[in-house]
């Protein structure tokens, strides 16, 4: 869509240095499909033949092929729930990053000056330690006895009495493990931002206010959607989180999908729901991508 | 829009100062610039006009002074509460907006519901109305720049200002839009205030000419005022090249100022003499030179200024020639000369004799080397050149 005459200008002036690294480019590209062929295309053809295998009779936990698309049909009767539950936490947890990293990446990236890199690290600092870590370090912030939670029980403004083992919990461990992949492209997008034009929306009788409204957010766009998606996305498989800081009602379903696969070794139930698990996010994310109006991203 | 009639107001500086830290970047500027004048604003790079703009469009706090319009004050108002628009050197074109949006942008933020007939009239007024839903991308920068134009005057300020706004365009596009603009303000009768480093723009564009030095105002005036009648060494090698003798001042002779120079004498008018002590420098502008060959001394009209020199290079530009002189103290002196007669010139090497009327000299205070304002891009430019013609005439 962009500036179609110079485009077409430029392929014709310059032909053979197109050819050639057309086909450079199909050797670069080798790499990249080999390894997506060997470790994206297999696994998913073995997944999905494994989600319609039949058990073999008087022996449990072996199964053989098949083609029992009723598996499909009871994982999702058993499970439904839990999958409404990820994406209602997935999506709570990115809109609270979203909030929460908004105005962080702006002040890194208007702000911050000298110390602009600096933050950068201390964003990412945190990634260093293991994720189970830092996720069982969470159960101790949320513990009953905690600063957190006795603090806001006084103030009774805890329903339950507790954090840890609630859906409260959760969604905070979710936000916060996944608040540096918010974080970052909220930041390359905002950085992209020429400040002139701040300025120049300041000299053309909007208040700080309003060419926030229709500048900058407008621009940050594309930052928003590739961090919400990132966020989101990872979340809605999560099950570390649900597992140490929730109790059992408040099960995702990348823990029902764990537990098939290696607690009650049922490999076609736990692969019929991660099959189910991947097109329901791909049929989100794409109605969203189709809202937010961003062709760039597709 | 083209109701000439509307009420334009005097823009006022007054003791304006910026300083960042110890530096001074804009001193104590104090100016009026005149209800629907075209005015240009000119200095070397880092002298302070873009400070200055921005100070007036609210985008930079003057550490003191004061800027009204007409009676009222606006120092105190934040940008988006100025009646001022401001068209940047970069053209700030909001990337995500189509040209129609771009335009309509501030209309929109003063809460105009129907900016469809404005729109259309200010795109037809800078020749864009076809390209109305391109994006700022698609467009040339020439294209771009008339939208960034397009998009302050719109909402029809007291004063527009425009920063280096044809910066960024080649020659013949700037010569173009140079033309453009002036016709622009012209229809609209808007004050414009026109930030350039190019003494030509400015000349050609503007009805008022500030020279800006060093985060001051050297003199003010009519380009042809200012370009006769220089003030300071500054403004004489900043606008255009001028011819400086360091003298002395001796006595007077009638209404003429007496000037003596390395053992000569030269007459200046009273009234363009703007120097305070006995020492002077005298001036004189290049095409106000006359170039005689010495054996015609006696055609010297009587009165005039001259002294005698050898030609160390002459240059062939076709409408004129140029004409290197060294005196004989040592200094050169550039002469212009219209090429109206075919045929004879001189040459290097010849004795000739430089004459020129005295009411053509100006004196003035001496400033610390003659070199003042003079663009050192120019000087490398001319050595190059030299250099050039040298080589072309061994060959
Ligand atoms: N925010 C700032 N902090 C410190 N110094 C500054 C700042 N803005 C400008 N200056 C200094 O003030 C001086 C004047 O700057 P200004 O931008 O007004 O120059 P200018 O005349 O517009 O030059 P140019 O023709 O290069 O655009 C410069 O020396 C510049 O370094
Ligand atoms: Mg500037």
């Amino acid at each position: 869509m962009v500036a179609v005459v110079p485009t077409a200008a430029r392929s014709g002036a310059s032909a053979p240095v197109a050819q050639r690294s057309s086909k450079t480019g199909y050797l670069l590209l080798f790499p990249g499909m080999a390894w997506l062929g060997v470790f994206f295309a297999i696994p998913f053809v073995t997944l999905f033949m494994t989600s319609l295998q039949a058990p073999v009779a008087g022996s449990p936990g072996k199964y053989q092929f098949g083609l029992e698309f009723g598996n499909y049909a009871s994982a999702m009767a058993e499970y439904w729930p839990l999958f409404l539950r990820s994406f209602l936490y997935a999506g709570i947890a990115t809109l609270l990053a979203l909030a929460i990293a908004y105005p962080l990446a702006y002040f890194i990236a208007f702000r911050a000056g000298q110390w602009r890199s600096l933050m950068l690290v201390l964003v990412i600092a945190p990634s260093f330690a293991s994720f189970l870590l830092r996720t069982y370090a969470w159960k101790t912030i949320l513990a009953d006895e905690g600063i957190i939670t006795s603090t806001l029980n006084s103030l009774h403004l805890l329903p339950e009495g507790r954090i840890l083992n609630t859906g409260i919990a959760v969604v905070a461990g979710l936000t916060y493990n996944f608040l540096p992949f918010m974080i970052l492209p909220l930041y390359a997008a905002l950085e992209k931002i020429d400040p002139r034009l701040m300025e120049a929306a300041g000299d053309l009788y909007a208040s700080p206010q309003t060419a926030f409204r229709k500048v900058t957010w407008p621009l940050s766009m594309p930052g928003i959607v590739a961090g919400t998606l990132l966020t989101f996305i990872p979340a809605s498989g999560d099950y570390i989180n649900a597992a140490l800081l929730g109790s059992t009602g408040n099960r995702m379903i990348g823990n029902a999908i764990q537990i098939n696969f290696i607690q009650f070794r049922d490999y076609p139930t736990a692969s019929a729901l991660s099959f189910v698990l991947m097109a329901a996010i791909l049929v989100l994310v794409f109605t969203y991508i189709r809202r937010a109006g961003t062709e760039d991203l597709v | 829009m083209t109701d000439a009639a509307r009420a334009v107001e005097d823009l006022h500086l007054q003791n304006l100062t910026k300083r960042f830290g110890d530096f001074v970047a804009v001193d104590d500027l104090t100016l009026t610039i005149p209800a629907g004048s075209f005015f240009a604003l000119l200095g070397a790079s880092g002298c302070g006009k873009t400070t200055t703009l921005r100070m007036v469009a609210g985008l930079e706090d003057p550490t003191e002074g004061s800027i009204r319009i007409g009676e009222k004050d606006i120092t105190g108002l934040r940008a988006f509460e100025r009646p001022v628009n401001t068209v940047f050197q970069s053209y700030a074109l909001f990337p995500h907006l189509d040209i129609f949006e771009n335009v309509a942008f501030g209309l929109r933020r003063r809460g105009i519901k129907d900016v469809k007939p404005a729109v259309e009239q200010m795109l037809d007024l800078v020749e864009l109305g076809s390209l109305a839903r391109r994006k700022p991308s698609q467009l040339s920068g020439g294209q771009q720049q008339r939208v960034a134009v397009a998009r302050a005057l719109i909402n029809e300020p007291d004063v527009l200002l425009l920063d280096e706004p044809l910066g960024a365009l080649d020659l013949k596009l700037r010569r173009q839009m140079q033309i453009e603009l002036k016709r622009i303000q012209m229809d609209v009768g808007t004050t414009f205030v026109h930030v350039t480093h190019d003494q030509e723009e400015a000349m050609t564009m503007a009805d008022t000419v500030a020279v800006m030095n060093a985060g001051r105002i050297e003199q003010m005036g009519h380009p042809a005022d200012i370009y006769e009648t220089p003030q300071t060494v500054f403004v004489a090698n900043f606008l255009g090249q001028s011819n400086l003798i360091d003298g002395r001042r001796t006595g007077t002779s009638g209404e003429f100022g007496v000037i003596e120079a390395h053992g000569l004498s030269f007459m200046v008018p009273s009234d363009r003499c703007f120097c305070s002590g006995s020492d002077v420098t005298l001036g004189v502008r290049p095409e106000k030179i006359t170039v005689l060959d010495a054996v015609d001394a006696e055609q010297v009209p009587d009165g005039h200024n001259r002294l005698e020199g050898r030609v160390t290079d002459v240059s062939y530009t076709g409408v004129s020639t140029q004409y290197l002189i060294d005196a004989p103290w040592g200094q050169e002196l550039i002469v212009f000369e219209q090429n109206v007669v075919v045929g004879d010139r001189c040459s290097v090497g010849d004795p000739v004799i430089l004459h020129w009327a005295p009411s053509h000299t100006f004196g003035l205070d001496p400033a610390p080397g003659r070199g003042a304002g003079i663009d050192p891009e120019v000087i490398e430019a001319e050595r190059v050149n030299a250099h050039l013609r040298v080589r072309g005439a061994e060959d």
